[in-house]
């Protein structure tokens, strides 16, 4: 009953993770996860991203099978996993408390796993070593997890979800209570696990930073729907959505309406009168509202080359960074519209108040759901 | 250096690894204790009407209490000369006839004042104690006694009674004239002084608190881990329901402390006695005849069921209070790792609440070694616990010695398994709440 009779033909892709029409709601009012549809290849890293609540982790405990999913179904290979307890799955997983068993040494820790599945003492002594030895924590065998810093607790749950090495390997926003520095090294150290191991990893994070850096495809989540999956250039360069545009990386934002399309360029009147060229995302139809989305490093100040729009603007605030200027300006209505200027060493003179004119290309400005 | 050494020379090994000194030149730990003295002052000042109410109405009146296991004053009260005198028998035969003309004569005159305490009747009790049968003779002593107005007193003692020529007799009276005396432990241990002086095992009928004190543990025993079965998924369940829902059930394992003890036990009555409840129910359902109700109250049945009940949120709480600790991804982590959810449970929850159980059975087991109320009233003759023994001597017989002794007991057998519950598992390991 539980599994080999459900398997569907739909279940037959080169899929290795399947969620398929899969909805879950917990109080039968409100849908936390509406109608997802995600395939995970086999040895693919793939991030959920998104805001909080709007249901990564509930999707990785329908994965896991701590959570039932109310509706839909969602394979494995080519198995429905919708019956099959959350220990016949063989799914490792790290959380983000890291959950590493208070009263038993590291050693023990890992070998839990090994021996709940009778796996020979001897056996088990060296998968835990070569697994300690993989996070580079060998030395810690005979500790108590609280005698560890986070990170190193951190390094240990990795471990241990990898130690009976399982094939589909989950991690809920493992990352997130160690400091900015540790967890951009452990983000390099787990992408380079993966890429070693070819284990498939479904990841949850709301840090996008982490999410560019380690992924192969990101699902971007929003109330309970992928609302853009793809590769994290995809995702910056090319955002299906309002949302995603505002998610990922720093955005400006202007809003008008379409007066021309053409081809995959459309015509937008902004608010304030002025006409702008645009790229064609997610526009369909001449007098729709639109919402043009600019990444602030491809607004050029004073152009001197062609244009395929061109602004009058007021600089409103400096910033200095270092590597860049942010420059804060109010344009079309919006003041605060950034622009990054590369800090070339050449000393540009920008001044709080100056009028400046900005411009940018028709395919960096792409016009969006309103 | 020399001025320093003889400055120093109340703490000479400063000197050589050169104390930490305040930016001024005074030694850092000088200079602390004066900033934290005042701090100290008022931590103390804040504590000290409590203190004294505990010293006067407790520690005092215990200490008090506890002492008279070892001091009574019936003997040396009632006859003061004969006390100081038959001291000096060696024991052989019968006491001189000095001592005899003094016995006669304190009798007579504790007869005449009437002291309260001190009359000829005390301690005729007091040598009953260690001598059955002697109450009587010592009793009626006064009257007859009032007959001999003179010498030689041995010999008109020994004629008005065949009784007063046993030389144990004499020899019990020589031990009750002494104010310090073991004999309360002896009896509390059943032990006794036999005719030649040595500590022999009690007579049959008389050993009652030995069993008792192994009754009241092993009955602790048992209620503390009826406790335990019960408590345990109810706890689990306060930890992992939603609050609103959790709340409510919090309010009802509480709701028990809202209604006093006395009502609780006597409902107990109500539910469990041979016209009550459960024999009715039992009876109207046919599984027993009308003849053969069970007996579920004043027994030890009674005892168990009615404490189990009582001591039930003592368990709950330190129990809850750890689980509430434990969070639910030690156990998702468990299974995701391939565990079945009984080993999960069993390798990975369990050994957590630990000092949730450790701290209920401990506090359960305590309260239980020493209740009164519920097995003084649902526990019959058979459920009695030691407590009411000492009840009963403290309030019935008036034998507050022996009560003494029984308490005294009771509290070192209470430390030392608190003593060993700490070396095998550890007091800094229980978690209260
Ligand atoms: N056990 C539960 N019972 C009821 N509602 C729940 C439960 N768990 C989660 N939810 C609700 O489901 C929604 C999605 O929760 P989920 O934990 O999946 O979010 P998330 O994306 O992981 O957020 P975060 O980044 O904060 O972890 C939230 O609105 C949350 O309130
Ligand atoms: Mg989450």
């Amino acid at each position: 009953m539980a599994s080999g009779n459900t398997v569907s033909s739909t279940g037959a892709t080169d899929a290795y993770v399947r969620f398929e029409k899969v909805q879950k709601s917990y109080d039968g009012e409100i849908l936390v996860v509406k109608d997802l549809n995600l395939d995970i290849a086999r040895g693919e890293f793939v991030t959920m991203l998104g805001p909080s609540g709007s249901g990564k982790t509930t999707c990785l405990m329908m994965l896991a099978g701590f959570e039932p999913a109310t509706n839909g179904e969602i394979y494995i290979g080519d198995k429905s996993i919708n019956h099959i307890p959350p220990h016949k799955r063989g799914i490792g997983m790290v959380f983000q408390n890291y959950a590493l068993f208070p009263h038993m040494s590291i050693g023990e820790n890992l070998s839990f796993p090994l021996e709940v599945r009778n796996m020979g003492k001897a056996d088990a002594e060296k998968a835990v070593k070569r697994a300690l030895d993989m996070v580079q924590m060998g030395d810690f065998i005979h500790r108590r997890p609280a005698q560890l810093s986070g990170g190193q607790q951190q390094r240990i749950a990795l471990a241990r979800a990898l130690v009976f090495e399982p094939e589909l390997v989950l991690m809920d926003e493992p990352l997130g209570a160690l400091d900015k520095q540790l967890r951009e090294r452990m983000q390099y150290e787990i992408k380079h696990i993966h890429e070693n191991l070819g284990v498939t990893v479904v990841y949850v994070t709301h840090d996008q930073s982490e999410a560019l850096t380690m992924s192969d495809r990101i699902a971007v989540f929003n109330d309970g729907v992928i609302q853009q999956l793809s590769s994290p250039e995809d995702l910056y360069e090319r955002p299906q959505n309002a949302f995603v545009a505002q998610f990922i990386g720093e955005n400006n934002e202007l809003t008008g309406k379409v007066e021309k399309i053409n081809g995959s360029t459309c015509s937008v009147r902004l608010e304030d009168g002025t006409k702008v060229k645009a790229e064609k995302v997610n526009v369909n139809n001449v007098g729709d509202k639109t919402l043009l989305s600019l990444r602030p490093e491809r607004v050029e100040i004073d152009p001197v080359g062609k244009m395929d729009a061109l602004l009058k603007g007021k600089i409103e605030e400096l910033i200095y960074l270092g590597d860049h200027i942010r420059v804060r300006i109010s344009v079309a209505g919006n003041d605060e519209f950034i622009a990054k200027v590369r800090n070339r060493g050449d000393k540009r003179d920008l001044k709080e108040g100056q009028s400046v004119k900005i411009g940018w290309a028709a395919s960096d400005c792409k016009a969006l759901d309103a | 250096m020399t001025d320093a050494a003889s400055d120093m020379d109340t703490r000479p090994a400063t000197a050589n690894n050169g104390p930490l000194l305040t930016s001024d030149g005074v030694p850092l730990k000088q200079k602390l204790a004066i900033t934290t003295r005042r701090m100290r002052w008022k931590a103390f000042l804040l504590t000290v009407p409590l203190v004294l109410f505990l010293i006067i109405s407790f520690v005092v009146p215990i200490g008090q209490m506890l002492f008279r296991s070892v001091y009574n004053t019936t003997g040396t009260d009632v006859t003061p000369n004969f006390a100081v005198a038959i001291q000096k028998w060696d024991g052989e035969d019968l006491p001189s006839e000095e001592v005899f003309e003094l016995f006669v004569k304190d009798i007579l005159q504790a007869q005449k004042v009437r002291a309260i305490g001190k009359t000829p009747g005390k301690l005729g009790t007091r040598v009953n104690y260690e001598l059955p049968g002697s109450l009587s003779l010592i009793r009626s002593a006064p009257r007859k006694l009032k007959k001999i107005t003179e010498g030689p007193y041995k010999e008109a003692l020994l004629s008005l009674d065949k009784r007063w020529e046993n030389p144990v007799l004499w020899r019990t009276l020589k031990r009750v004239t002494r104010n310090f005396t073991p004999s309360f432990y002896l009896a509390a241990l059943d032990l006794k002084y036999d005719a030649a002086e040595q500590i022999v095992a009690a007579d049959e009928i008389y050993q009652i608190y030995v069993s008792n004190f192994w009754k009241t543990i092993w009955l602790s025993a048992i209620i503390t881990f009826l406790c335990f079965l019960l408590a345990f998924p109810v706890a689990y369940l306060l930890s992992t329901l939603p609050l609103a829902t959790s709340n409510l059930l919090m309010i009802l394992v509480l709701l028990p402390f809202w209604t006093s003890l006395l009502v609780r036990t006597t409902a107990w009555i109500a539910i469990l006695q041979s016209k009550g409840i459960i024999n009715n129910i039992l009876v109207f359902i046919g599984i027993i005849g009308d003849e053969s109700r069970v007996q579920l109250i004043y027994n030890q049945t009674g005892t168990i069921i009615a404490m189990v009940h009582i001591l039930l949120p003592f368990m709950i709480l330190p129990l809850y209070s750890v689980m509430k600790t434990i969070p639910p991804s030690y156990m998702r982590a468990a299974r995701s790792m391939g565990a079945t959810p009984f080993t999960a449970f069993r390798r990975v929850y369990f050994p957590q609440t630990l000092p949730g159980i450790a701290a209920g059975t401990l506090l359960v087991f305590i309260l239980a070694i020493g209740y009164y109320i519920t097995p003084a009233l649902v526990g019959g003759a058979d459920g009695v616990l030691i407590s009411n023994l000492i009840a009963g001597h403290i309030q019935k017989s008036l034998n507050w010695s022996l009560g003494a002794a029984l308490g005294t007991i009771l509290l070192v057998t209470v430390m030392v398994l608190y003593w060993l519950y700490n070396k095998f598992v550890g007091i800094d390991k229980l978690s209260f709440g």
